[in-house]
């Protein structure tokens, strides 16, 4: 019965998507909704990008400086491994994770609100496509932000690194500074910002397909949420799965 | 027709809709008034049936032509629908920013003209979260006005609202359908708002079409069920036993 419940949820987010992607019916509508969009999950979210990316980026190279204790291995080691980790994984897989709670509990609540106020069925009335007018924006506008998050988290989780080893003095600065550079690929920093931009599509509208579903009272609502940010994160994960194979494998 | 995982919510209803007067769907809780009025303008399927427009039939109309046909239409939603992120102006002109090609100034005052018709231009820079309930159902009317609708529908206009700003919802709407000469159908169980406004009233009952008549015609109507729902209020039933004890007396 879940297997068809499931099942029925795609073919309905398919749907739902159909209405959304397509022409919106006035830009100059469009483009208000999508520069408040940018504010409201793209700037709002710097902040907690900032803090976290800091702390987790200090707490990496924390760990690898402890537990990296080879002769074998030179100590610039841990500016490499750290900075591969951050961009390959943290800034873009966790980050999103971590937004999925922020942004798609935000985007859900906004739409099942609307929807359990009659909003929904009040843009529908006047003729205008709601999926379109609702969930196109805050699409549009969570992904074109995305590479700013990323971008944020990457210089934020290489800095806490660097604040570490001024601090600790192990490894010092210059060899942390050094192992940052050393054997840069270019390419992970584009591999991390697609895949970011990527999984940026997935929480906008899986978000917004179970606010749009919302039925009943608060509720309800507090469920859809609830239920966006559980399989959002299982997405994301099993697209960060199939994605890193493709593009790296 | 419509049901609902096999239970009949509506059976056979067959109406007709006047221009220019305020058709009046009456009911208990639970007839199923909103079920119609939701497949009237099209949000809810019905299980089989036509609907006509003017003689364009709702049913079996592709998206782009059902959009099409809702600008013609304006409701008045039980809980108002107003936009909360905009301010009561910017609610009135979404309609117009939409859809309407005149620029933002004859935008702006149209929006304005709306809101003076239903007395709400001193609240237009508020937002829906700062005004009371009956000043939403005001704006919400002057939205559902603004681009000119052919058909207004109005679900339970004074539910939450006292007596005295349920009249002044009242008196609006039936003001503007003879303003506008647009077909108003209104959803109620407020018998004071069919005494008040009901031109052409159709009772529900258990889904079924029990009744259909004027207003002056439902304190006389030899309908058991319309009776029962009637004077289930003390009021009516006391103007009913003041008007017979009148009449009995002009007899004497």
């Amino acid at each position: 019965m879940s297997i068809i419940n499931s099942l029925e949820n795609v073919g309905e987010y398919a749907l739902l998507m159909k209405r959304v992607l397509t022409l919106p019916d006035r830009i100059s509508q469009f483009l208000r909704e999508f520069l408040k969009s940018v504010y409201a999950l793209g700037v709002s979210s710097i902040w907690i990008v900032v803090i976290i990316s800091f702390f987790i980026g200090a707490v990496i190279v924390l760990q690898i400086a402890l537990n990296i204790d080879s002769p074998m291995l030179p100590r610039f080691t841990v500016g490499v491994v750290s900075r591969e980790i951050i961009l390959l994984e943290f800034s873009s897989t966790i980050m999103c994770l971590i937004l999925s709670g922020k942004v798609g509990s935000n985007i859900a609540s906004e739409i099942g609100t609307m929807r359990i106020t009659e909003q929904v069925d009040a843009l529908e009335i006047m003729g205008v496509n709601s999926a379109n007018y609702l969930i196109l924006p805050k699409i549009s506008a969570f992904v074109a932000f995305m590479p700013v998050l990323v971008i944020f988290s990457m210089f934020m989780g290489l800095f806490g690194g660097y604040i570490i080893c001024m601090v600790l003095g192990t490894p010092s600065v210059e060899t942390y500074v050094y192992g940052i550079q050393a054997f840069f690929t270019e390419s992970f920093v584009w591999y991390s910002i697609v895949k970011s931009m990527l999984f940026g599509f997935i929480i906008a509208s899986v978000s917004a397909f179970f606010g749009y579903n919302a039925r009943g009272g608060a509720l309800e609502v507090g469920s859809a949420s609830t239920r966006s940010v559980v399989i959002n994160s299982i997405l994301i994960l099993a697209t960060d799965l199939v994605f890193t194979q493709l593009a790296m494998g | 027709m419509k049901e609902f995982d096999g239970t009949m919510v509506l059976d056979h209803i067959d109406a007709t809709f006047r221009k220019g007067v305020v058709n009046i769907i009456i009911g208990k809780s639970g007839s199923g008034k909103t079920v119609l009025l939701k497949c009237l303008v099209g949000l809810t399927q019905p299980t089989s049936g036509e609907i006509f427009y003017d003689g364009r039939n709702l049913i079996g109309m592709r998206s782009g032509e059902v959009r099409r046909l809702r600008r013609d239409i304006g409701m008045l939603f039980q809980g108002a629908a107003l936009f909360d992120s905009r301010t009561v102006l910017e609610n009135v002109m979404f309609p117009l920013d939409m859809f309407s090609r005149k620029n933002r100034r004859e935008r702006r005052k149209r929006a304005e003209f709306c809101l003076e018709r239903v007395d709400m231009l001193q609240a237009a820079r508020l937002l829906p979260s700062e005004i009371s309930g009956g000043m939403k159902k005001r704006a919400a009317i002057a939205r559902a006005i603004v681009l000119n609708p052919k058909y207004l529908f109005c679900d339970e206009p004074n539910s939450g609202l006292d007596p005295k700003t349920s009249q002044v919802i009242d008196e609006l709407i039936s003001d503007i359908t003879t303003d506008f000469d647009i077909t108003t159908i209104v959803v109620s169980h407020d018998m004071n708002s069919v005494i008040n406004i009901g031109d052409n009233v159709i009772f529900l009952n258990e889904g079924i079409k029990e009744w259909e008549g004027s207003k002056s015609q439902v304190m006389d109507a030899d309908n058991e069920k319309l009776n029962d729902f009637v004077f289930a209020s003390d009021l009516f039933r006391k103007i009913k036993e003041a008007e017979e004890i009148i009449s009995e007396e002009g007899k004497d």
